[in-house]
């Protein structure tokens, strides 16, 4: 041991994070390839296996029906994937800390109802109805934080209550007519289903999160390198970023040949980089993560507990009423199905299949974006080969168990593997 | 002594004293006029049975427990210690004997938890430097503080607890059986750590059972028995003045064990000769 110890000239030239001599280096762009594919074999897949079923589903269902991949039919898909997508970034929230909400389904159906008999029935202005089915969720979200802080109840048990309770509300105010039609000219339902970026305007954005990785990347590594600490390499972080902005780019090029990039798939993915901000670079994202690793050690060290499950509570249930506003939209309808059928796991899902772990303490809102992208394509295709819905049901419910069981065995894997 | 608190003590100087403290659970007095004294730079063992009260004492301490009677003074001065964070906020710094580390986490953000820099937008850079100073000052071998507290060891873990203890500067640290779980040259590294803790000048309380490890390091060995002081021992005591101020007889479990033992080898070599 101490013979390793010695000073010499060379060591004291180290970085301070790259002393230790049973640490390998991973300096130049191909070790960070095979330290990728070392921590893929350990079980840190990360959004591998989406991207890997994305690239499954295009080819069966492309195969089945060439329409599947038509630049329209894809915009349509981005359509239909705002609305659970935004849903799904809420039960991120949950599922970090190793909890559960099975009730945002009948929120968005709730949250539906009450745009359709505000706005319409009762002639609210719509942003008058907006604010209100937002508070709606907010104070359901309170009630749930309430019974698991103050009560002890089960987030699985309180949000199975909360679902049967919450539909039972959403078919009280519908009342006897059932479905409320929304006006088609109106801007929200002009929202959901006419609005598109202008080409200029997508390609701009696409672009940009190029621009902010290179930018960040280089003002991280300057203040590295400044702390004396090692960096990433620029080459693998300029490939990084190119890569990133020309499937991008493509990706936007491809759906304007089409209609265009949706407004609302725009506000859904803003949504989830502000979510990625909170978690990923702030205090109260650490804290989220902590509760969930491991509760009392996030009390030990001074963490308000209670109130990082009250937030994300409010913030699950506020998003899926979110999410039923925007499918409202999406439908020109508030009715009594809005948030039945297979909303809720598909929002559950989507998060799931994105490499968000049911156990709490790992997850990433982009797994939402790319988790419901997936779950959408195949209901999509599915749709397009003109199966029942008693065919899609069971298929859908067959991918997610698939999820589940590859968080399940990467879970296994990490705990091996020393990575949590 | 009117110095303030706010100033870190010399070494050698009294930071704590506990003077008659006395718990009392109800019809039971886990502790009766518990007197103590750590000083800066000095390692003071704990020992003493199960049930003895040491981790009520620590409890009180940390600002768990209230006492029912008695003071405590710190740095000379007397002091409430009403809730955990008070205690914290007075430079009263524990590891608790589970650790409380979040594995999922890397070691900076366990280091820093609940006391992260900018908490809008986290200054990785600058509290990864001060992780690898910290630990550097402790010469705590962790490879890589970016990997998650799960790929680490008990010892690197115990290391992690002890450093993230020191981070908010205390002037005192209690270590709650901090080797039971370790194996020998783990044992060792954290031995280590805690006398260089105690020459960065802090005051150190430390319980064990292993009473090696507690003659290895301590500078005064403080046992309790039954919720009372029952001696105060330097490091070269023998075990069985130990074991008896522990047990509180000189005939007792221990004693009769060895002499059986003896007992039988001198049968034994009786029978050979």
């Amino acid at each position: 041991m101490s013979q390793n110890q010695s000073n010499t000239p060379a060591r004291a030239q180290q970085r301070l994070d790259r002393s230790d001599e049973r640490l390998r280096h991973d300096e130049g762009v191909f070790d960070m390839a095979w330290g990728f594919i070392d921590r893929v074999r350990s079980g840190d897949l990360g959004m591998l296996p989406v991207a890997i079923g994305l690239i499954v589903i295009s080819i069966i269902f492309s195969a089945l029906n060439p329409v599947f991949l038509a630049p329209n039919n894809l915009v349509n898909l981005l359509f239909d994937c705002a609305t659970v997508g935004v849903i799904s970034l809420g039960i991120i929230c949950v599922l970090v800390l190793g909890e559960i909400d099975l009730s945002v389904g009948s929120m968005s159906g709730l949250a539906s109802a009450i745009i359709g008999v505000l706005w319409v029935g009762s002639g609210w202005p719509v942003a008058a109805a907006i604010v209100a089915a937002l508070l709606v969720g907010v104070a359901v979200g309170l009630i749930y934080a309430a019974l698991y802080n103050r009560l002890g109840m089960p987030s699985f048990i309180a949000t199975l209550a909360g679902l049967l309770a919450l539909l039972g509300m959403q078919l009280y105010i519908l009342g006897p007519t059932g479905s409320i039609n929304l006006p088609y000219a109106s801007s929200l339902v002009r929202f959901g289903q006419i609005l598109i970026m202008p080409d200029w305007f997508s390609h701009a954005v696409a672009v940009v999160p190029g621009l902010v990785m290179i930018g960040k990347g280089i003002r991280t590594r300057r203040q590295r390198q400044a702390a004396n600490l090692s960096t990433q390499p620029v080459g693998a972080l300029v490939i990084k970023a190119l890569a990133l902005t020309v499937a991008l780019e493509l990706a936007v090029f491809y759906l304007n040949l089409g209609r265009g990039v949706p407004w609302m798939f725009g506000l859904f993915v803003t949504l989830a980089v502000i979510l990625n901000y909170a978690l990923t670079r702030t205090k109260w994202g650490r804290s989220m993560f902590a509760v969930g690793g491991n509760r009392e050690a996030a009390r030990r060290s001074g963490i308000n507990v209670r109130r990082i499950y009250l937030s994300a509570f409010v913030l699950c249930s506020t998003l899926a009423t979110l999410g039923g506003i925007l499918s409202a939209a999406r439908l020109a309808s508030s009715s009594q199905q809005a948030g039945t059928g297979d909303v809720n796991l598909n929002a559950i899902a989507a998060a799931v299949i994105g490499g968000t772990s049911l156990f709490g303490g790992r997850g990433s809102a982009y797994s939402a974006v790319l988790g419901i992208i997936v779950i959408q394509a195949i209901s999509n295709g599915l749709t397009l080969l003109n199966l029942s819905s008693s065919l899609r049901y069971m298929i859908t419910g067959g991918v997610l168990a698939v999820a589940v069981i590859v968080d399940s065995l990467a879970r296994r894997s990490r705990v091996s593997h020393g990575r949590a | 002594m009117t110095r303030n608190i706010q100033t870190a003590p010399a070494k050698g100087e009294l930071v704590l004293r506990l003077r008659g403290i006395s718990k009392n659970f109800g019809a039971v007095s886990a502790l009766t006029d518990i007197e103590l004294e750590v000083n800066a730079g000095e390692v003071v063992a704990l020992v003493g049975d199960n049930g003895a009260g040491k981790s009520t004492l620590i409890k009180i301490l940390a600002g768990v427990h209230q006492p029912s009677t008695g003071t405590i003074e710190f740095c000379g001065q007397a002091v409430a210690i009403e809730n955990p964070r008070k205690a914290l906020g007075l430079g009263i710094a524990t590891v608790f004997q589970d650790l409380a580390l979040c594995e999922n986490l890397d070691v900076v953000a366990n280091l820093f938890l609940g006391h992260e820099l900018s908490p809008w937008q986290l200054d990785e850079v600058a509290m990864e430097v001060r992780a690898w100073t910290l630990l550097r000052e402790l010469a705590a071998r962790i490879p890589s503080v970016r990997v998650p507290i799960a790929s680490l060891s008990g010892g690197q873990r115990q290391t992690v607890a002890i450093a993230r203890s020191l981070l908010l500067e205390p002037k005192v640290i209690m270590l709650d059986e901090p080797t039971a779980a370790l194996g020998v040259a783990q044992t060792a590294e954290v031995l280590n750590l805690i006398e260089r803790v105690r020459d960065r000048g802090l005051g150190v309380i430390i319980i064990s059972h292993n009473m090696e490890d507690v003659r290895a390091v301590a500078d005064r060995i403080v046992v309790l028995r039954l919720g009372r002081n029952n001696g105060i021992f330097l490091p070269d005591a023998s075990n069985q003045e130990l074991v008896s101020a522990i047990t509180g007889a000189t005939e007792n479990a221990v004693s009769r064990r060895l002499d059986r033992k003896a007992g039988l080898v001198n049968e034994q070599s009786g029978g050979a000769a």
